[in-house]
């Protein structure tokens, strides 16, 4: 659901952007770029929330946010589009796809499982609701920070939007800048300390972590409890071993190729490395 | 802020036709760079270890890489039922890509006039310059962690998920040399970078003027983007049989090599752009050398650094994947920070700046003193047992690593693995694992 705001947070603005650049001057470089952007960053969005395999999403979520740097830089916006591959697709979707590839989710989802009761009906409204916010966040964007846009247009300033944008966040707006800096520094610690062990636990790690822990490890329980049991072939479910000897663990809760490994299991395990030379 | 001449007076054909050319121009050097950087590599490594190499293929063997290229060209193309076969034969084309894009901000040569035209001789100058290429690099991970993932084989995986650690965690400290450079310059653009460092021959590179520490950072940081040796855990071969690229074969085995190199070539030569000028160097004032010697230049510096990487490969043994994590969370990251504040202060600041640095550096022992005498405390410390196990580092060493590895169940590996990705989750599993703690403590105890 979240990904679904998030695209249409990154569409929105585009369809008041390109009404200002179909009615301005533009060449038809820009005009074929927009269109060819557009089309991609849609293709992305809508593959984000169609694929069944969570790998495939963030993957096209990944080619919606190069489209959209795209258009950033056909707006002149360059150092927001850098800061978009860098921030998002460099770091926040690799992020996600270290916990699709960890959680063991890499595998197709059954679509029939719902669970959220009622987000069927819900999903549809919020993202109307969503829509129509940003559309008239872009048409009015007064109404929202003041002015109709923060450093004003970045052509013909002198060093470009990236200087604009610097001497904007570092003067007016240094205040908001360095408390947000503040805030993410706090975030950083907050879970650095949460997930922090005690320290006087001992090796015991299925008592005591972070819930993701607990989860992960009662899912190794119920996949050492279905040991041998055939996996589904899926494209992703390997429960195969180097040995070629079906795998320990089943394709539940940690990412199959680390489950006979990563997590400690209540019941010892075959390793596949002692039979490698 | 600087333009390319090019573009002054409007676009039209010429102008377009001058890009592609030098966008061709460009990726057919590159190209053959990788045919030469790889037969370079194993000449001088083959001299290293009193081999001869390659010398059948061609001259001193220089046609080797093509020989090979060809072979693997003509080699059966494997693709693991288990893989993703779309990601799968994605990967290496990932892979590859940022290289080759990255290489586009690398200013060649000065300023080059053709039939009335006037030029960089770069690909593209853009405003976010140097940002393109942390963009780029950011962007490589995916090569490799999907290549790892759509394997779907256990080694691959770990080998991917090292890589995207280690790649993520020395972005931080290469981005930050990077401003260093940026704040002197006053300009993100790669063009700018070079023409702020061209007034006098050396002592005007911000080799010099950075002090030499952020170049050494951004040295150590693009070994370890790169994931050249010693930083090449992610096809740590005793350990990992291939890395990420384990299952692959043929020419997409070919293509995440090609991807290696031309990483390393991209790598080096930003290193020149940014910290020794660029093609900046004495330059004789006739007519076509003067456009000509600063190519030169900038190749000559460029091969500097082929060379010490592959010297690098040579002479320095592999980290264990510990110890590289330490070096670039809590030695690489914390001393570009203060290197930052530095930099910053003596460009506002000027000699007060001394008095900074002063106390900077009585701060920063007293805190290393207190790190120690912390770490002294014994293993059972407020942090758990990763701190008994950082202190098996110096006796443990390389030499007891296979031992570990394999005789102590293989929770280590992945508790180990999961250690670096600088996430309280993954190192309140290495501790958690006991493994990892507890494995290396038992060797040295």
């Amino acid at each position: 659901m979240s990904t679904v705001v998030t695209v249409v947070a990154s569409i929105g603005p585009l369809a008041h952007l390109a009404g200002a650049g179909l009615l301005g001057v533009v060449s038809r470089v820009d005009f074929a770029t927009f269109w060819a952007c557009a089309v991609i960053v849609v293709v992305g969005a809508v593959g984000v929330v169609v694929s069944r395999n969570p790998v495939h999403a963030a993957l096209m979520l990944v080619m919606t946010l190069f489209a959209v740097a795209v258009l950033f830089i056909e707006q002149h916006a360059n150092f927001l589009a850098a800061v978009q591959v860098i921030v998002y697709a460099g770091a926040i979707v690799v992020l996600f796809l270290f916990v699709i590839m960890f959680l063991g989710v890499d595998r197709d989802e059954d679509v029939n499982q719902e669970p959220l009761r009622g987000q069927r009906i819900l999903a549809p409204v919020l993202v109307v609701l969503g829509l129509a916010g940003v559309l008239v966040l872009g048409i009015g964007a007064h109404w929202a920070v003041g002015a109709p846009s923060v450093v004003g247009p970045a052509r013909g300033q002198p060093g470009g939007d990236v200087a604009a944008l610097g001497r904007a966040v570092f003067t007016v707006y240094l205040f908001p800048f360095e408390i947000t800096a503040g805030l993410l520094v706090i975030a950083v610690v907050g879970a650095v300390v949460l997930a922090r062990r005690p320290p006087t636990a001992g090796q015991d790690e299925l008592s005591v972590g972070v819930p993701g822990d607990q989860v992960a490890g009662s899912d190794g329980g119920t996949a050492a409890g279905t040991a041998g049991e055939e996996t589904p072939a899926g494209t992703d479910a390997h429960a195969t071993d180097a040995t070629g000897q079906p795998g320990p663990a089943g394709d539940v809760g940690v990412s199959p190729e680390l489950a006979g490994s990563s997590e400690p299991q209540p019941v010892p395990q075959p390793e596949p490395h002692e039979v490698a030379p | 802020m600087s333009f390319d001449p090019l573009f002054v007076h409007g676009v039209h054909w010429p102008e377009v036709l001058i890009v592609v050319i030098r966008a061709v121009v460009a990726f057919a050097a590159l190209m053959v760079a990788v045919m030469m950087m790889i037969w370079f590599e194993r000449k001088i490594i083959s001299d290293m270890q009193a081999r001869v190499g390659p010398n059948r293929a061609g001259p001193f063997g220089l046609l080797q890489t093509l020989a090979d290229g060809i072979k693997l060209f003509f080699k059966e193309d494997l693709i693991p039922d288990k893989s993703d076969r779309f990601v799968f034969k994605l990967a290496p084309y990932l892979s590859i890509l940022p290289a080759i894009v990255a290489f586009a901000i690398v200013p060649v040569g000065g300023v080059m006039s053709v039939a009335g035209h006037r030029f960089d001789l770069q690909v593209a100058d853009p405003p976010i310059g140097i940002l393109l290429l942390l963009a780029m690099s950011s962007i490589s991970v995916y090569g490799v962690m999907l290549a790892g993932w759509s394997s779907g084989s256990k080694y691959p995986l770990l080998g991917a998920v090292r890589a995207s650690a280690q790649m993520i965690s020395y972005e931080a400290a290469m981005g930050m040399s990077v401003i260093m450079v940026v704040l002197l310059a006053g300009t993100l653009s790669t063009r700018g970078i070079i023409d702020a460092q061209a007034t006098t021959f050396f002592a005007s590179w911000n080799l010099v003027r950075t002090g030499v520490v952020p170049f050494v950072i951004f040295l150590v940081a693009v070994t370890a983007e790169t994931n050249r040796p010693p930083f090449d855990l992610v096809e740590a071969d005793s350990e990992l049989v291939g890395g990420f690229n384990t299952e692959y074969s043929s020419i997409r085995f070919a293509l995440f090599y090609m991807a290696e190199f031309m990483s390393t070539i991209t790598m080096s030569a930003v290193i020149v752009t940014l910290f020794l000028g660029g093609p900046d160097g004495p330059v004789p004032h006739v007519m076509v050398l003067d456009q000509l010697v600063p190519v030169a230049w900038f190749v000559g510096k460029t091969l500097l650094f082929l060379f010490a990487y592959v010297w690098f490969r040579a002479a320095l043994p592999r980290l264990r994947y510990d110890q590289l994590m330490d070096l670039g969370w809590k030695v690489l990251i914390p001393l570009s920070l203060v290197w930052m504040l530095l930099v910053a202060g003596a460009l506002i600041a000027g000699w007060w700046v001394v008095g900074l640095a002063g106390a900077l550096v009585l701060g920063s022992v007293l805190l290393f003193r207190a790190i120690r005498v912390g770490k002294g405390r014994g293993g059972s410390s407020a942090f758990g047992d990763e701190i008994g196990a950082g202190r098996g580092r110096g006796p443990v060493g390389v030499a007891s690593l296979p031992g570990r590895w394999t005789a102590l169940s293989t929770a280590a590996a992945p508790a180990t693995s999961l250690s670096g990705t600088g996430s309280p989750r993954g190192s309140s599993r290495a501790g958690g694992s006991g493994a990892g703690g507890s494995g290396a403590g038992g060797v040295e105890r």
